[in-house]
């Protein structure tokens, strides 16, 4: 089946699709997006969380043509050219990265949460980012990043 | 539309930042942009996926292959099995004892038995299914000691020994001491998998030589190429390695997973292989750590002096040796723990059984260890009355205390200040205030108000060897270059090192801007056209490659120094006096040329192990951490909170403060997942939770505030006074939990990981 969607800002079509295919897997196999991740295909280590149609999602769990007509954000989109996103910076700035593979995802997932709520208290940070797994870092620094983001978000606004 | 290929990029690293600064990472941005290729991430034109079909039963006769079936599927291109390995169909780290695929029996479940190429992956997986396997099954042996006894099944008729893979025997002092007091007990450690996040993955692409260029996540490049080589029946210079971004290792990169199968497949078809393992084939895809049984008996003084430590431990190595002999070489020389014990009996066995390969996993059987002596400790604090910081700082190690391998401990052993720093930690507050579920076992699943939960504190310490021991060959080797480019003197790097997330590109652009007193450094992807970097593992990259770097710096540094009359050092783009005068300008006295040296480089050397008293100078370095855990356990339900772990850690000197305290809570987390969470669960050989869904590993919510200290007490023999960082927070992370959860409950607690169960029925 063909699959239209946008990605970023830009619209994609996707041809010979597979039923069974997931976001995922068109993202990464078939329009060269590999930013997000594949790393348990089962929803349960958010590394290839993505917004559609503006809400966080894991990528696998969403069947291409679920995604039919509608918009997807990744990581990709986040920054600019020559420019990362606050959230994306805050993650470098603290260490909060080590092998990187959950960053993606918990980019999105902080991303959206320091728009959504940037006076975020720790519990409510740790309640947000329960759907990320790292096996890195034990979280502290992703957490450091997420205040850090949080912070220049909300200075932003002000 | 940008698409990532097979290219591995130099990574820049500008500015300031030498040793003992926290600079940004190299990668950083790449990372958190999602432009980081990963081996998943690689992507060729024309190319073809690869998968696996893997034993379904522990242990079975394979009576017969057809892939006929397989071949008919639209889209395949190749099917192959044990018949089409052109060279060695054996490979292994220490021991070649497992095959490449299953020749005419498998030994564990998940074993391979004939590889797919196709179009895309679900037809290779689909056609894979597809390959008849006519099997006789067998009886598996699953239980370590059984495997032992006589008239076992002997799983590898062709090596000596029968099950047995290893057993280390120390001897210690008085054969047949005495004690006034006297502790035992009996620990269990369950079978803990790295979940790594980034799955194995890899990309082999034939080239017009008749060889290969395999893309790969790994911990070792060379380790690689040697056994791919010997599969391919290939000169090493036909294959050549090249890394590719790894997401995470922790020791289960160490051994081959799908190297060979791309290679054979790309070879055959002549177009490029990738192989990506989802998260189930990857349980089966990598060793884990070692289940043990560690029966442990201690003797002490009325006044809490260990006179002696008796122990028999035994390890469950799987049905392919793997690392196992070094697993049972640390488990038995590191078996008495950071103590100054007098008499030491240690018998440690690594067995063959039909339970899954096991080998490397982050603290390489000193975290088993660990938890046993550290549960004797307590125990032995119960039964003298004092406190278990007490016993523990009576006895502990200090420089110029002797191992139980009769070893001097010849730099700093702090065991006694790491103890007392966690101790005198200010405790986290008492619970109190309104309810928040999120502050309570069981969290937001509304299990309890408070209501049956206690708190308890726990502590842990232990010690881990960095680096390779028992007089192994342990080398890195580091080119480094450096010359003039866009009017500005750069240095670049090149090491087979592989950077699996710890820093290492950071570390080295450190070295380098410390010794060559440049901005800009400039790491070159790791491949084997530069010499062996030996593993990433050991906590050893730091030491051995931090040592190689610093010497191929110091290598060119002399010769550009030797240009100039009165040069004593690099400092600031310029050449210096010993005063730190500016002699002259490191652009104009570089011009046009390009300063290179290669320096191969090797920590002192150690010693075999005696055979009969396992005397040795056995360990490079040793290394220390303590933690002190506080615990909420509902004591109802058995569920537990972990409310803090803090850390201390003597790391010789913090060549990267912000990287140092993240491997000390990344590496204490998974000392928490092996206290309460994470545990293969193995049934008759069979593996029952190979999913990120029944295999839990903890989240943001399970993992507690880590407050760390880090101590600095340089070891002279080391570059720059380092201490391997990696591993030491993974050992005493798990004994400081469940000391905490015992204080808690009362309960004996003698398995790893505590489930619920043994909280509420004991």
């Amino acid at each position: 089946m063909r699959v239209n969607l946008e990605i970023n800002g830009e619209q994609h079509t996707a041809d010979d699709v597979w039923p069974g295919e997931s976001l995922l897997y068109v993202l990464r196999e078939r329009l060269g997006l590999p930013g997000a991740k594949n790393a348990c295909e089962q929803g349960e280590c958010g590394s290839c969380t993505v917004y559609l149609d503006g809400t966080p999602v894991c990528a696998c769990l969403v069947a291409a043509g679920q995604a039919e007509g509608r918009s997807v954000r990744t990581v990709e989109g986040l920054g600019g050219e020559d420019r990362l996103d606050p959230v994306q910076d805050a993650f470098v700035r603290t260490g909060a990265v080590q092998c990187g593979f959950c960053t993606p995802g918990l980019v999105i997932a902080a991303h959206d949460l320091v728009h959504r709520n940037p006076h975020a208290s720790d519990a409510e940070i740790r309640e947000a980012l329960a759907g990320n797994l790292c096996r890195c870092t034990g979280y502290e620094k992703i957490l450091d990043a997420v205040r850090l983001a949080a912070s220049t978000v909300a200075g932003e606004r002000a | 539309m940008s698409r990532t290929d097979t290219r591995t990029e130099s990574l820049t690293s500008t500015g300031t930042g030498g040793v003992g600064e926290s600079p940004l990472r190299p990668d950083g941005t790449l990372k958190v942009r999602g432009e980081f290729a990963y081996s998943s991430d690689l992507w060729h034109e024309d190319m073809l996926w690869g998968a696996t079909l893997r034993s379904p039963h522990p242990y079975a006769r394979i009576r017969s292959i057809d892939v006929g079936p397989a071949l008919t599927v639209p889209g395949v291109h190749v099917v192959l099995t044990h018949e089409d390995v052109p060279g060695e169909n054996r490979y292994g780290l220490e021991h070649a004892d497992q095959p490449v695929l299953a020749v005419d029996v498998v030994r564990y479940q998940g074993e391979p038995v004939a590889i797919v190429a196709a179009d895309d992956p679900e037809t290779a997986r689909r056609a894979a299914a597809r390959v008849r396997v006519d099997y006789e099954v067998l009886e598996p042996v699953t239980d370590a000691e059984a495997a032992l006894a006589d008239g076992a099944p002997v799983l590898h008729p062709d090596h000596p020994g029968g099950n047995l893979v290893r057993q280390v025997r120390i001897r210690f002092g008085d054969p047949a001491p005495t004690a006034p007091v006297v502790v035992s007990g009996e620990y269990t450690v369950g079978m803990q998998d790295q979940a790594f996040l980034g799955p194995e993955s890899g990309m082999a692409v034939p080239a017009e030589d008749g060889g290969i260029d395999l893309y790969v996540a790994t911990q070792w490049l060379h380790a690689d190429q040697r056994q791919v080589c010997l599969a391919l029946g290939l000169a090493p210079d036909k294959v050549r390695l090249h890394l590719a971004g790894v997401g995470g290792a922790f020791g289960a990169r160490e051994d081959l997973s799908m190297q060979v199968h791309a290679s054979l497949l790309a070879l055959r078809t002549g177009k490029p292989v990738k192989i990506v393992y989802g998260r189930e084939e990857s349980f089966f895809g990598h060793v884990h750590r070692h289940p043990a049984v560690l029966r442990y008996e201690h003797g002490a003084t009325r006044d809490g002096e260990l006179v002696y430590v008796q122990a028999e431990i035994i390890l469950d190595g799987g049905a392919y040796a793997s690392t196992t002999a070094a697993v049972t070489g640390n488990a038995a020389t590191l078996g008495a723990g950071p103590y100054r014990v007098p008499n030491v009996h240690i018998d440690c066995t690594g067995v063959y059984t039909n339970n899954p390969p096991c080998g490397a996993m982050r603290g390489f059987g000193a975290v088993q260890a660990c938890f046993a002596y550290e549960s004797q400790m307590d125990k032995l604090a119960e039964a003298l009355g004092i406190s278990p910081v007490e016993v523990r700082v009576r006895n502990a190690l200090e420089q110029g205390s002797v191992m139980p391998t009769g070893q001097v401990v010849d730099s700093a052993a702090p065991v006694a200040e790491l103890l007392e720093r966690v101790r005198d930690r200010p405790l986290p507050p008492e619970r109190g205030g309104p309810l928040d579920l999120r502050e309570l076992p069981g969290g937001v699943s509304n299990t309890t108000h408070g209501e049956g939960v206690v708190r308890g504190v726990g502590y842990g310490v232990g010690v881990k060897n960095v680096g390779f021991s028992e007089g192994f060959d342990d080398y890195s080797t580091a080119r480094v270059r450096l010359e003039v480019t866009a009017g500005e003197p750069v240095a670049s790097v090149h090491t087979a090192a592989a950077e699996v997330g710890q820093g290492l590109v950071t570390l080295q652009a450190q070295i380098a801007r410390t010794e060559l007193g440049v901005a800009r450094v400039v790491i070159l992807p790791a491949d084997t056209s530069v010499g062996s970097a030996g593993s990433t593992s050991a906590s050893r990259q730091s030491y051995v490659t931090g040592g190689a770097v610093r010497a191929a710096c110091e290598a060119v540094r002399e010769a550009v120094l030797a240009r100039v009359p009165g040069a004593a050092g690099l400092a600031g783009a310029a050449v210096v006096s010993a005063s730190g005068e500016v002699l002259a300008d490191l652009v104009e006295v570089l011009g046009e040329d390009v300063v290179e040296r290669t320096v191969e480089w090797r920590h002192r050397p150690t010693e075999a192990l005696d055979p009969a008293t396992g005397r040795a100078f056995a360990h490079v370095q040793y290394a220390f951490a303590a933690h002190r855990a506080v615990v909420d356990v509902d004591t109802e339900l058995g569920l537990v909170r972990v409310v803090e772990l803090a850390c201390a850690q003597d790391v010789g000197r913090a060549m990267n403060p912000d990287a140092v305290v993240g491997q000390i809570q990344g590496g204490s987390v998974q000392g928490l997942g092996l206290a309460v969470m994470e545990e293969i669960q193995v049934v008759d050989g069979v593996v029952r939770n190979a999913s990120f869904t029944d295999y839990l590993i903890p989240t943001v919510l399970d993992t507690p505030p880590m407050p760390v200290e880090v101590l600095e007490y340089a070891d002279p023999h080391a570059p720059y006074g380092l201490r391997g960082v990696g591993e030491p927070p993974t050992l005493s992370s798990t004994p400081a939990i469940v000391a905490a959860i015992r204080a808690a409950t009362g309960r004996a607690l003698t398995r790893a990981p505590v489930r619920p169960e043994h909280i509420v029925d004991g």
